[in-house]
């Protein structure tokens, strides 16, 4: 699936978002093609859902996808429950 | 790149988000890692995002772009005397502020896995959060092989 990560820049927490998910992904068999960007960017943004840290998600408004935000960045436990969550959500009878 | 013991400082006396940024941006320019502006931009950045830099419960990762005066990838790591409250709702109030230097390509990435691996080691920040020996954080950071 498609995730953008975002941040206030598009390259710090939003990468270290990315890393992350790219890795829980990977241990549960889900390829995540995924990109980091600034929050200014990220409108019209093809892709299955967006992720980024609780704060700054809450400045998006208008987006047809799912937008996740994250309290703890570091917090795997959240990071995994909150992806496999998504991906429950948004493609049923697949894993 | 290694975390110098000049980088590290166990300590200060900052009380407000501002001067915290500063503080900690301060250790960046001592080790010709960004300019006077990289720092300002970094207050700036904080002013009007927010305290999204508040990731995780007690740590603040203030950066900016990397046009606004990055000279060297790197970061540096600040310990606040006493608490301050940057305005996150649930991570608040900082003891961390490690300031970071980036790059456009995304060669950073590297950094941001080192830095990631020790933030997310219930016992690394506890070391962090509790020694005075600036030696032991830096071998917290410089010590890990990939």
């Amino acid at each position: 699936m498609k995730i953008i990560t975002t941040c206030g820049m598009g390259f710090g927490t939003s990468l270290m978002l990315l890393m992350e998910l790219q890795s829980i992904g990977a241990k549960h068999g889900i390829t995540i093609d995924g990109e980091a960007l600034d929050i200014s960017s990220v409108h019209g943004q093809n892709c299955d859902a967006i992720f980024g840290s609780s704060e700054i998600v809450k400045s998006l408004e208008g987006i047809a996808v799912p937008v996740v935000g994250i309290k703890n960045i570091l917090d795997k436990a959240e990071i995994e429950a909150k992806l496999l969550e998504l991906v429950k959500s948004t493609e049923p009878g697949k894993e | 790149m290694q975390l110098d013991n000049a980088n590290v400082s166990l300590g200060d006396e900052s009380r407000t988000p501002d001067n915290a940024i500063r503080a900690a941006g301060q250790l960046l320019i001592n080790d010709g890692l960004a300019e006077p502006r990289y720092v300002e931009a970094m207050v700036e950045a904080f002013r009007d995002l927010g305290p999204y830099i508040v990731l995780a419960p007690g740590i603040a990762m203030p950066h900016a772009r990397p046009e606004a005066g990055a000279i060297r990838e790197g970061f540096a790591v600040l310990r606040l005397a006493k608490p301050v409250k940057f305005g996150h709702p649930e991570n608040d109030p900082v003891r961390l502020v490690i300031p970071l230097v980036g790059s456009d390509d995304h060669s950073h990435i590297d950094l941001l896995k080192r830095l990631s691996r020790v933030l997310m080691d219930p016992d690394a920040v506890n070391t962090l959060l509790t020694t005075d020996d600036t030696a032991l954080v830096t071998a917290l950071f410089n010590d890990l092989k990939n």
